[in-house]
């Protein structure tokens, strides 16, 4: 196989990481919100937590689309 | 016709000299990344500036937003560190507002017909821009950490109440955790800016290509037009939930450093 076609290739299945961040993502919104609306005067308390663990979440996906580029752009 | 250059998704974060400098055999050119960062810090120093200048105890429209800064910042560190995170405070709100305008300011649009080099530009959709100040943060955790807990700092690698011998195993996860902080802010904020600004530029793209191609195929540039108003409206929040992110977690580890010998 062609070097340039593999690194394509790699590329592309350097993003499924999203799919588990999708999961991660809708995992964290949905137990906040289920949690929420059984205690709303706790919600507000919670959010920040909610936010951080958004932002690991996301970071997973995020990690795959670094090496994406990392495979695009450095070799 | 201008903006060729910037055709593409990637050129809009190509780093281009405006003045040149040399010291030395060192390039210390005045670049658009540069020239962004002095913008942002320029901007924020005028505002606060302009907003403390006749400070009043009922506050006026600019003392108003100047104080919801201050107090969001000072209430983040006061719950996730304590009174004695007291002394971070000026370093976390520096931190905040300056990657809140970073981030803000690479979202106005371009002015038609200006030169490459002049072109909007986001400072934080650069990895080494974002590194240094994730450095910068964990440095102040290791130095704050030695300073304030001597070598009980290490205890924040072996937490209490656990089994002996689970412990080589948890201290290795620990250590190895604590190390991939600096990059784990760096990788977050910069993939961030990073990946939004991609995006807007290929939904951009799109609807420029479908408009060129005439005719009837004109009529599905509409809908990635709509896109990228969304796409706009979604980087307003990222950029907000970014500066929150990453001054929260700059929060968490700085209170690893106060109350390291306390685990």
């Amino acid at each position: 196989m062609d070097a340039e076609a593999a690194k394509l290739i790699g590329a592309g299945l350097a993003s499924i990481p999203l799919a588990g961040a999708g999961i991660g993502l809708g995992l964290i919104f949905g137990n906040f919100l289920s949690g929420a609306f059984r205690n709303p005067s706790a919600a507000a308390a919670n959010q920040p937590t909610m936010l951080l663990a958004f932002a690991l979440t996301e970071f997973t996906g995020l990690l795959g689309f670094a090496i994406a580029m990392i495979i695009l752009y450095t070799f | 016709m201008y903006g060729f250059r910037a055709a593409g998704p990637m050129e809009q974060f190509e780093i281009l000299p405006i003045v040149d400098l040399h010291l030395g055999s060192i390039n210390i050119s005045l670049t658009n990344s540069a020239l962004w960062m002095l913008i942002g810090t320029g901007a924020i120093i005028v505002f606060f500036f302009a907003a403390t200048r006749r400070a009043a105890l009922i506050p006026g429209r600019l003392q108003s937003v100047a104080e919801v800064f201050y107090e969001f910042v000072s209430d983040l560190v006061r719950d996730t560190i304590g009174p004695e995170g007291r002394k971070f405070f000026p370093y976390v709100f520096t931190l905040f507002v300056w990657i809140l305008v970073s981030n803000l300011f690479g979202l106005f649009p371009t002015f038609p017909g200006a030169p490459h080099a002049l072109h909007t530009f986001t400072p934080t959709s650069h990895l080494i821009v974002t590194l240094a100040l994730a450095m910068l943060t964990i440095s102040i955790v290791i130095v704050y950490g030695f300073y304030k807990n001597g070598l009980g700092f290490f205890k924040l690698f072996a937490p209490s109440g656990l089994p002996l011998w689970l412990m080589p195993l948890l201290i290795l996860i620990e250590v190895i955790s604590f190390l991939s902080r600096p990059l784990s802010l760096a990788i977050r904020l910069f993939a961030n800016m990073f990946a939004g600004h991609v995006i807007l530029k290929l939904f951009a793209g799109f609807v420029v290509s479908l408009l060129s191609a005439g005719g009837a195929v004109m009529l599905f540039g509409i809908a990635p037009f709509f896109g990228a108003v969304a796409v706009t409206a979604l980087e307003f929040l990222v950029a907000a939930l970014q500066a929150y992110v990453f001054a929260v977690l700059t929060c968490i580890y700085l209170n690893d450093a106060v109350h390291a010998a306390d685990h």
